[in-house]
């Protein structure tokens, strides 16, 4: 059979309809899609693919399954190594990761390993009707506990792992949904709530337990959770705290963190206000501050509430920006107006204290800096300013430092990041962590790989009390 | 879990509510708050811890607009959706000498838990509290009972002194006061540090700003204090008055005013229907 150089491509809504809507942009694929797409995997023996993968999913056997029809099999696979398909098939960095290194790709595009990753959990999805029945074995009991703070992706797959090794697990959670960034980060056209829903319901079925309304640092310290019976403990909690670039009129109404912004929008539902209670400000001309995946979706989420200009404002040029490319190309394609090589100096705001323009300066790209990126430096006197009602802050987050300052003796990184070695040991003897409160924000993948990581060394941990 | 256990009306549109919460009661300290949703659909308020006992919280809420006019509806029996806490730092509770705790309105209710624990650790303590008018006094036994001396004002003098509590202030800043705390609406607790502010007497102000999440990761709750951003879940609730940029935080809670003005009205036409 010839090899097709291309991927098969898979059908999207149109950028002019699903702007204005909060459904799914890409369609997925049907099965003779999904067959043709597996079929261009040529199964090579080394398969580097799988090197590329955080969590190193057996990429060449799940799609020979695909290929095969035989999808029960190629869900079985893939749970092997990674618990929620659904969720990375449609926003791993794939082009950065497991695809950057497929074969197929020196000699035309590589294989889409993501979509057919979210093809079989969308069938799976589908299948269970959105109820996933329990199907693993579950060893005895140990009668051992376990806490997991922060119910986002280190702790979801930390959790299955431990319930598979007979323990128990209880997540806390200081919102009052699970699923962390799933839940309140990412929008519903990128990832429909429902899988990150489908997907904790099957862990409540687990017998994993969540606790919402919990914030460890206030509600209780870990020092607490060890006295209520635990026996470890797992810190996942994230990295949630916004930054601000801390210029002048910063403050002014109408200026939103990203994570303010998406948390209105995603978790509390502001963009159905006054069916919904929270309200939110429908901005008609946006500045998104910021080049990452978290301003593409405030940014693409600005749209959808109805702006009419939005400006996504980063300071050095499209070569460096973080998000994800298909994310840059879908916010494109929607009319997001990219001002690159520029950076704001300065909010001006109305006698209300609305914001009502940006101040920003122009940017040349000088040496290389120590991330090997190259410097923005501003240029003199390029001053200008856009009239804004609405501007959303998307500079990055950092961890939360709620647990760290509750947790005499726990070692901390220069970012306030839980310091912990590869198997996910921090300097408290019994205290675990991993995901975004280690490494910053990461990936889903990467806090899930160290999730499972943490789970093998925590069973280590309470067999061998080392 | 949060089960409404006990509802008082305390006067015109001012409600208390005994609400069980295992996990927060016992550890909550003077100063701390919750956030709350009252329904499925609901936005998070925060609202003051003014009491504890065993498992139970107290919390004392102004209907001012949708979410506590769906709160003052629910009845002794019924469940909250959900309450996240104790949030935010305990009030800062030492021995400091000589004392005013300044309420207003439904400030009066945070203010008891503080001037009760400052009097504990042998402060001497004056509270002064506002109402608008008599109908709306509430808690003042409790505050007496907290404090060793008290100074009640009305706006319109139909109860103890006629005048704000400013008014009041401004005669006791004759005596030597070591701290000031106060706990009200942000005008009042604007014009508290500024008189305190001449006389150089620290003063504590524990401030209301906008909030979603109550744990430091959204930045709803900005404030500018010393000329620095600080988030009020997470490095307050309480500040220096002094530092305090008061006409910010007044300026952001405006924000939603025309949304806040939607949401009451969209649910005042539902209930009459
Ligand atoms: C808008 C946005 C878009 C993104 N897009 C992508 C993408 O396309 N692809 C990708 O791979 N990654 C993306 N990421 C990054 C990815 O979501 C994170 O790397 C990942 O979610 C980290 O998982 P985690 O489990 O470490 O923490 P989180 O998902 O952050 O979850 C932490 C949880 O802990 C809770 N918590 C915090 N402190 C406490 C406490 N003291 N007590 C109790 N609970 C607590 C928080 O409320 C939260 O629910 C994106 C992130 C954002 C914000
Ligand atoms: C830490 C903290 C503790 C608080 N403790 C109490 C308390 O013990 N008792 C109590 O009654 N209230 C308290 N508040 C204020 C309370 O949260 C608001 O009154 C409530 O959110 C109003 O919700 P709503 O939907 O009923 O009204 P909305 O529709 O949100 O607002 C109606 C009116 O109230 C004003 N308002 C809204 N939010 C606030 C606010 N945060 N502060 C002052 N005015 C506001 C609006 O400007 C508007 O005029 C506290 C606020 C904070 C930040
Ligand atoms: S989990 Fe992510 S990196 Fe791994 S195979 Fe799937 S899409 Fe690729
Ligand atoms: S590298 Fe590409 S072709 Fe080789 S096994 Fe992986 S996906 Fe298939
Ligand atoms: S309310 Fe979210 S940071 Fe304070």
């Amino acid at each position: 059979m010839k090899l097709i150089k291309e991927q098969i491509p898979m059908k999207e809504q149109p950028p002019e309809v699903r702007k204005k809507n909060f459904e799914e942009v890409p369609l997925g694929y049907t099965k003779e899609e999904a067959i043709l797409e597996a079929s261009r995997c040529i199964q090579c023996p080394v398969h580097p693919c799988v090197s590329g993968c955080p969590v190193h999913v057996d990429i060449p056997a799940f799609i020979k399954a695909i290929k095969e029809d035989k999808l029960q099999s190629a869900i079985d696979i893939m749970n092997e190594t990674n618990l929620l398909p659904g969720v990375t098939g449609r926003i791993c960095p794939q082009e950065d990761q497991c695809q950057a290194l497929c074969v197929v790709g020196k000699v035309g595009d590589p294989v889409s390993i993501g979509r057919l990753e979210r093809y079989i959990a969308d069938w799976e999805f589908n299948k269970n009707q959105g109820k996933k029945r329990v199907s693993i074995s579950k060893i005895d009991p140990t009668g051992r506990s376990v806490a997991l703070i922060g119910s986002g992706p280190a702790s979801l797959s930390c959790s299955v792992d431990l319930v598979k090794m007979g323990y128990s697990a209880t997540i806390f959670e200081a919102f009052h949904k699970g699923g962390g960034v799933l839940t309140y980060g990412i929008p519903e056209f990128r990832l429909p709530k429902r899988i990150v829903n489908y997907e904790i319901c099957f862990l409540q079925e687990l017998g994993v337990s969540f606790v919402f309304d919990f914030l460890v640092g206030r509600t209780a310290t870990i020092e607490d959770l060890f006295k209520r019976g635990f026996s470890a403990v797992f810190i996942g909690s994230g990295a949630g705290a916004p930054q601000f670039m801390r210029i002048e009129g910063e403050n002014l109404d109408g200026i939103y963190s990203a994570n303010e912004y998406l948390t209105r929008v995603n978790l509390m539902k502001a963009f159905k206000f006054p069916e919904f209670d929270t309200p939110i400000k429908k901005g008609k001309r946006v500045a998104v501050i910021g080049g990452g995946n978290v301003a593409m979706d405030a940014a693409r989420t600005s749209l959808r509430m109805g702006a009419e200009h939005v400006y996504l404002i980063y300071r050095r040029s499209r070569n460096e920006m973080p998000a994800r490319v298909e994310e840059v190309v879908h916010a494109e394609e929607e009319g997001i107006e990219f001002m690159l090589l520029t950076n704001p100096v300065k909010y001006i705001g109305d006698e209300k204290g609305f914001v009502k323009q940006v101040e920003c300066l122009r940017m040349t790209l000088g040496e290389e800096d120590a991330s090997g990126r190259k410097r923005p430096v501003p240029i003199e006197g390029s001053e200008f300013r856009i009239d804004i009602d609405q501007a959303i802050v998307a500079i990055g987050t950092l961890p939360n430092p709620i647990i760290s300052i509750t947790t005499p003796g726990l070692s901390i990184g220069r970012q306030g990041e839980i310091l912990a070695d590869a198997d996910g040991n921090t300097s408290i003897k019994g205290v675990f962590a991993g995901g975004d409160i280690v490494t910053g924000s990461a990936t889903v993948i990467t806090a899930m790989g160290a999730g499972r990581t943490a789970a093998a060394s925590i069973d280590r941990y309470l067999k061998e009390g080392s | 879990m949060f089960k409404i256990v006990r509802k008082n009306i305390l006067g015109p549109e001012i409600v208390q509510m005994e609400i069980e919460a295992k996990n927060i009661a016992p550890v909550a300290k003077p100063g701390q708050f919750v956030i709350l949703i009252v329904h499925e659909k609901g936005e998070r308020i925060p609202l003051t811890i003014a009491d504890r006992d065993n498992d139970l919280i107290t919390i004392v809420f102004q209907v001012v607009g949708k979410t506590t006019t769906l709160l003052a509806k629910l009845a002794e029996g019924d469940f909250l959706c959900n309450v996240v806490g104790p949030l935010g730092n305990p009030t800062d509770i030492e021995t400091f000498g000589r004392v005013i705790c300044v309420g207003g309105g439904i400030g009066i209710a945070p203010v008891y838990p503080i001037a009760r624990a400052l009097k504990k650790k042998g402060n001497e303590v004056i509270s002064i509290i506002g109402y608008r008018s008599k109908d709306y006094v509430f808690w003042e036994e409790k505050i007496r009972s907290a404090s060793h001396r008290v100074i009640v004002t009305t706006n319109d003098g139909s109860y103890g002194f006629k005048g704000f509590v400013t008014d009041a202030l401004k005669e006791m800043l004759n005596e030597h006061i070591d701290r000031v705390f106060t706990i009200g609406p942000t005008i009042m607790m604007r014009e508290v540090s500024k008189l305190t502010k001449e006389r150089n007497i620290k003063t504590v102000a524990s401030l209301n700003s906008l909030m979603v999440c109550g744990m430091g990761m959204c930045g709803t709750c900005r404030v500018r204090v010393g000329g620095e951003t600080k988030f009020t879940c997470f490095d307050g609730p309480d500040f220096d008055g002094h530092l305090v940029d008061f006409d910010e935080l007044i300026k952001r809670l405006d924000t939603y005013k025309e949304e806040e003005r939607i949401s009451l009205e969209t649910l005042r036409k539902e209930i009459q229907i």
